[in-house]
């Protein structure tokens, strides 16, 4: 019965015997902070605890108001001073989330432009056992510079006071305060650093010395992820026989309420009207019924199946809870954790999920049809909810979510097709249970 | 499970071979791919094209190479000197260029006409112009075209390759190795003046990858599409430095000995003799820096266990999921369900266990072991016979139709150490007996009259 939680993280072992220092480089706006945040939350969802340190947040935190772009000229000593204060107080927090508190990659959000400044980063990382790797977004494009400042500079607290047109001319004297100080990453002289340098928004990349497998699977996402907005739609299959008998798993067709579904759905996908939509299901017969009403192309992936509940496949929770009580509290425990006897976890389901995520890094507008613990993980992967939370996210039948990039996040509209269905969703139960050795059978 | 009819045949085929919906192919390769080397001789362009197709093949991507260097020998049937490729003699430029065409006419064939998916052009490609004829080509025939550029100024480098592939090419079988290497630089020298390496600005408009120093910094440009972006990843995680890589299945199980497949049985007496012969051998090995890699199932990890080092457990090396047929012997299988019997005998590759898996879905979720396989350096795998037929058939580029009938017996540890353009096996058995669990291909032809359907 131990067999089924123990699940020894192979990610873990070979990625980090030492922990990782990411360190973001490059001139505001060019998105460092988007970047920190999205590489954050992937890191997190495959399971390698990773947290940012961004030092402008310091810096506000100390700072209490923000006055103008004059804080970051270069003969402003005070300025200079709380900045380099703000720096050092964050590499101390990164110090004792990676050295202490079992982090494992630390990702540390400033500018980072002159060469000075990284070389003391360096050193940190290498008095304190960590790998280095430098991640820096070198983009020119004014058009793009105009973007950014309107997606995530005028909400920002520095600017809460200001008109747009006066935060934007703020914010464009504030980059010009580290244009004469900015020393890219150079082929030459820092040719015996580890790191990527993105260049245009993902046009080309110049990639050196990748030293092991995190900053390899680092780099592959990096490559992989782009701002061309779209909006991806995340649904489950319409309702199933078995969904109809309180049953888990199998591979049933679709019921009468779940077949209106899928002509419901049809309905409101032709009604949104979505650019080059690419149609995602499983291998299983519920997604791929409702994707045939659709009538439109769609591709089948094996691994968006539903988790296998291994023995306990199409039973009903009371089922299981009278056949298998002691796998029952167990999953209830630790239902991330958890693998059904011959069957998967969510943790499992993370792991084969991943391909999808990174296909959907790639793509721009897809509807994916999937199933409950399906969704439910990669609706986590883009909220970024933990892995405690992930079991438990609300994924109704006949409800498309809609996810639309924007700023750091992503937006989420919940849309009902108002066809009925039944409840699949079982909360975290508030019971505790006791083990006395009688117990264990 | 009941089919009376042949339209329930397809539709039951249809779930037991869902390959034409497989999800790699469909998504990446609404037009075919154009991979072209760039390098000058002796950068690793062959080495790399034929491990890239290697790789692509295996993930069920239909890749070929077309070599014009072979084309060059086919036509020009003994080769002479260096003085053949100066840059100034008419007679051979209208060769190398007649033979670059020849490659092309086969390429176009063999992507537009014969459902190849990626073809990977290896040839110097070391002129701008040269690039442009290939990439007007590419366009009009509506492929996509992605070059892959090897550049390399380390001399030692260089005199490695030149040992490695060069001294043992067909030009050179009547020379000594002195004079191989030293017309072979000579050879080099004629392709050095017209050069023109993949440039930032001018070039900025193609889709490449610029591989420097035999791995050590990439360049990335332009990434179109997924097929891409996995090359580039596989081309990023790839290196040479020298390895072994040694495969070997759990010891003998006690489901091995009744027979039975699947299942999470322990070790039987011998399987635990086996553990402490792999043991014994691993140690007499002295291999630097060893990696040990199990499944979770408690007869790779018992093994790993007589090892006395550390190892990782991976649930993607896992044994193939039989689904309804665990635990059952192949003759329970085949009275219980016959025609899933025949049905995985008529294409035991694609063929899914009802509730189970393929090993075409084996292959899928191996594609990161062998990416990691490839980071690495020294590692011994410890897992299952279908498993290792799988990584077995990467290693030793074995297509699809062969794959499943690979023989990888108990208690035999497979040593592979790659050499040259490939791979070289070597297969030691432990010396501890062990039931045999190969099948082959059956002689027997199943013919489906519609009332023998049951």
């Amino acid at each position: 019965m131990l067999v089924s939680l123990k699940t020894k993280k192979r990610l873990s072992i070979c990625m980090t015997n030492c922990p990782t220092l990411i360190v973001m480089v490059g001139l505001p706006a060019r998105g460092k902070t988007y970047i920190s945040k999205k590489l954050t939350r992937y890191l997190n969802w495959i399971g390698v605890p990773t947290k940012e340190f961004n030092v402008g947040q310091y810096r506000r935190d100390l700072v209490k108001k923000y006055k103008s772009f004059e804080f970051f000229l270069p003969d402003n000593e005070e300025g200079l001073k709380i900045r380099k204060q703000c720096a050092l107080a964050a590499l101390n927090d990164v110090r004792q989330y990676l050295s202490e508190e079992n982090g494992h990659v630390a990702v540390f959000d400033a500018t980072n432009t002159t060469r000075e400044r990284r070389e003391t980063i360096y050193k940190f990382g290498e008095e304190n056992g960590y790998k280095t790797f430098f991640v820096e977004s070198v983009c020119v494009d004014p058009e793009v510079i105009a973007a950014n400042i309107v997606q995530v500079k005028l909400g920002s607290p520095d600017y809460v006071d200001c008109s747009n047109d006066e935060a934007t001319e703020d914010f464009m004297k504030r980059i010009e305060c580290y244009k004469n100080s900015y020393e890219t990453l150079d082929e030459t002289l820092d040719k015996d650093l580890s790191y990527i340098k993105i260049m245009d928004v993902g046009r080309s990349y110049l990639v050196n010395r990748v030293m092991d497998h995190i900053q390899s699977r680092i780099v592959y996402y990096l490559m992989n992820i782009h701002v061309t907005p779209r909006s991806i739609y995340l649904c489950r299959h319409g309702e199933s026989e078995l969904n109809l008998k309180g049953r888990i798993g199998g591979d049933p067709g679709l019921s009468v309420r779940g077949k209106e579904f899928a002509k419901s759905l049809a309905q409101f996908i032709n009604e949104q009207n979505i650019k080059d939509l690419k149609v995602w299901t499983s291998q299983m017969k519920r997604t791929i019924q409702t994707a045939e009403a659709l009538g439109v192309p769609y591709e089948q992936w094996k691994v968006l199946n539903e988790i296998d509940a291994g023995v306990c496949e199409e039973m009903t929770y009371e089922e299981i809870q009278e056949n298998y009580p002691l796998e029952f509290a167990l999953r209830d425990q630790d239902k991330y954790r958890y693998r059904y006897p011959k069957g998967e976890s969510y943790e499992d389901l993370v792991q084969r999920l991943e391909p999808v995520i990174m296909e959907l890094e790639r793509q721009e507008n897809v509807l994916v049809i999937c199933h409950q613990a399906v969704m439910r993980c990669l609706l986590a992967y883009f909220l970024d909810k933990p892995a405690e939370q992930l079991p438990y996210l609300k994924c109704p039948l006949h409800t498309v979510l809609k996810l639309t990039p924007v700023a750091y996040g992503c937006k989420v509209e919940s849309i009902f097709l108002n066809v009925e269905a039944v409840n699949t969703h079982r909360d975290k139960p508030e019971v505790r249970i006791f083990f006395k050795s009688e117990n264990l059978t």
